[in-house]
């Protein structure tokens, strides 16, 4: 009986080395510092993406609201940064001198007491983890403990969306409306505006990527990542077995949250603003889009999804803007339609065979250094 | 109310259940016991109630009135998921099996230890683990199948998966809805056979049309009609019932 107990099979230690290698190494070399900016951004939605692999392609939990979770840790990054960029020194033209400008703009004269505590940088931290988090246990307790699922979910998620965007536009002097949160300098006292700076940013960004890789991968190979799988097919089964669904949703839908959070920060720091057009429904949609195109089953899949979907989009916007939303959307529906696991689907059904076949070809040469190499481990 | 009043030796105690949809009483005021080690088959023509008795007990319907008592413990009252852990473990009538896990891993998820999201993200597949999914895939004739995937599964087979899913939870009261159903002729019989094995040392309710093999295994048979007893007893008393040859032979 074989059951693997390592970490990475062969073919996702392929993956993640591969993906290392472009993300570490070759993408900082041959880009220019505003391509790898944007490369960045991009990658912030590997974060969401990774998330929604967890709770959406494993747990069958399809949440049309991420951009929400993105949204709140983007704010709360925004509004340290914020903070440290309305200093009195900064801000002695305004009526009231050291607050945000925004809210002088809008008549406030005070900081309101919610927003204190991001003058503090530890705290923040831990806002960006805590307060997505929290927000995704009292949708999903609320949720699932009524054993709302499926497309009902996912309609509320939606609906959460669209009151999260009116909301922050609809509240100007608390959260910088439909602007957004703006003109951000330094993160503790270091310029985050540098080329410098964004190149430091995007190798910070890729570890936590690829910290949130392991960590997903490792939810993934638990008892746990089997459960999802389990509840997504027969969920009165896992039921009767003793299991109580809801805390297990309730925790997919949390993971996913804190990472759409983490992406969201990072997102802040790489662009430099956060606004209500990363929140709502389209946005949210979008995230779901890339995911799927990357293959909702894989979290390397989800990764490379938010690459190339982002990259297809920047450049087919730029030359026929127009068009581009109309091709999103065909886009998706292609892969619904034909590829229900997207490119990691492609990959695994296409490309792996022939990848397998030509090193089963190759092991079978006796006096090949690899063959004993490769061998051994297969047990 | 009746509760109190009964002797306190019964496994399962159903008194007074009703359950009504839309004014509907698909359980009529329903009362029986079960006891220690005793198969009880639930027998009875369609719609009588049968398969919404084991929904009852095992909470996946709510009770409109009456209480199940399982060894003292109120089950009306608990989640699905608190009812399996008090021991009660149920069987549906179309396979359940996870089909995208392979046997190995469905026989495992039904291991009665870390069942919480944080006991199931430490849950280590050690060597108690493998032991106890290696015997009961033997009992039930999948041994050298542990790394295939249930969908791969032929019909029987599925079937055989989820009793053994339900064996290694080791439930004292084991339900069973209707467990032969749609098999093969030698499948019914590795079936029969599995059964008589995995119901030593438990209780089991059982819910089959099968009459040869209510005959082989029964304890007591209940007769249901229209959502209450129309008779009880062991098969032979059952047979000769006036009012069960009535309800079966008379339309």
């Amino acid at each position: 009986m074989i059951i693997n107990s390592r970490f990475f099979n062969r073919s996702e230690l392929i993956g993640f080395l591969t993906l290392a290698l472009l993300l570490f190494v070759i993408l900082p070399l041959s880009l220019d510092i505003f391509r790898l900016n944007l490369v960045a951004k991009y990658l912030t939605y590997a974060f969401v993406g990774i998330g929604l692999v967890l709770c959406w392609g494993y747990g069958g939990i399809l949440s049309l609201g991420q951009g929400v979770f993105f949204g709140l840790g983007g704010y709360c990054m925004a509004m340290y940064l914020k903070l440290e960029a309305s200093s009195v020194a900064n801000t002695k033209i305004q009526s009231t001198p050291g607050i945000p400008d925004f809210m002088d703009w809008n008549q406030l004269t005070q900081l309101p007491f919610f927003w204190k505590p991001f003058h503090s940088f530890p705290i923040t931290l831990v806002a960006i983890i805590l307060v997505p988090g929290i927000f995704a246990f009292i949708i999903g307790a609320a949720m699932f403990k009524r054993r709302v699922g499926g497309v009902y979910f996912a309609i509320i998620t939606q609906a959460i969306a669209a009151i999260m965007t009116i909301l922050i536009v609809g509240q100007q002097g608390y959260t910088g409306g439909i602007n957004g949160i703006t003109d951000l300098r330094t993160l503790h006292g270091w310029d985050i505006r540098t080329d410098h700076a964004k190149f430091i940013l995007y190798f910070v960004e890729v570890v936590l990527l690829f910290a949130c890789i392991i960590a997903a991968q490792f939810i993934r190979l638990t008892k746990l990542g089997r459960i999802l799988v389990a509840m997504r097919e027969q969920e009165d089964r896992v039921r009767f077995s003793g299991y109580s669904v809801a805390n297990f949703k309730i925790f997919a839908f949390c993971a996913a949250a804190i990472f759409a959070a983490i992406g969201g920060a990072m997102f802040t720091l790489e662009v430099g603003f956060m606004s209500p057009s990363f929140v709502g429904i389209v946005p949210s949609i979008e995230m779901v889009i890339y995911t799927a195109v990357g293959g909702r089953m894989s979290i390397f899949g989800a990764v490379w999804g938010s690459l190339l979907v982002n990259f297809a989009k920047t450049s087919l916007s730029e030359s026929f803007p127009q068009l581009w939303l109309f091709g999103l959307g065909a886009l998706f529906i292609a892969v619904v339609l034909a590829f229900p696991n997207g490119l990691s689907g492609i990959w695994q059904d296409y490309v792996q065979p022939h990848i397998d076949r030509l090193l089963a070809s190759r092991k079978a040469k006796p006096g090949n250094g690899f063959s004993v190499a490769d061998g051994a481990p297969a047990e | 109310m009746l509760i109190g009043h009964q002797p306190k030796d019964f496994l399962l105690a159903v008194s007074g259940l009703t359950v009504s949809f839309d004014g509907f009483k698909a359980v009529n005021d329903l009362s029986f016991y079960v006891e220690d080690n005793e198969i009880r088959v639930i027998i009875g023509p369609n719609g009588a109630g049968k398969t919404t008795v084991l929904d009852l007990i095992c909470g996946k319907t709510k009770a409109t009135s009456g209480s199940i008592q399982f060894r003292g413990q109120e089950l009306t009252k608990l989640r699905e998921n608190e009812i399996v852990q008090a021991g009660v473990g149920r069987k549906f009538q179309t396979p359940s099996v996870f089909e995208d896990l392979t046997v190995f891993e469905n026989l495992e998820i039904s291991f009665p230890r870390g069942r919480t999201v944080f006991g199931s993200l430490t849950f280590q597949r050690d060597a108690a683990v493998k032991e106890r999914v290696e015997e009961v895939a033997e009992m039930i004739f999948l041994k050298d199948r542990l790394d295939t995937y249930a969908d791969q599964l032929s019909h029987g087979q599925k079937q055989w998966l989820e009793i053994g899913m339900l064996l290694i939870q080791d439930p004292d009261l084991l339900m069973l809805d209707e467990p032969v159903a749609g098999m093969s002729v030698s499948e019914r019989a590795k079936t029969a056979e599995l059964l008589n094995r995995i119901i030593k040392g438990r209780s089991v309710l059982v819910i089959e049309h099968d009459m040869k093999f209510v005959e082989d295994i029964a304890h007591k048979v209940t007769v249901l009609h229209q959502g209450q007893i129309l008779s009880e007893g062991t098969m032979e008393h059952v047979k000769n019932d006036p009012k069960v040859i009535e309800v079966y032979l008379g339309h």
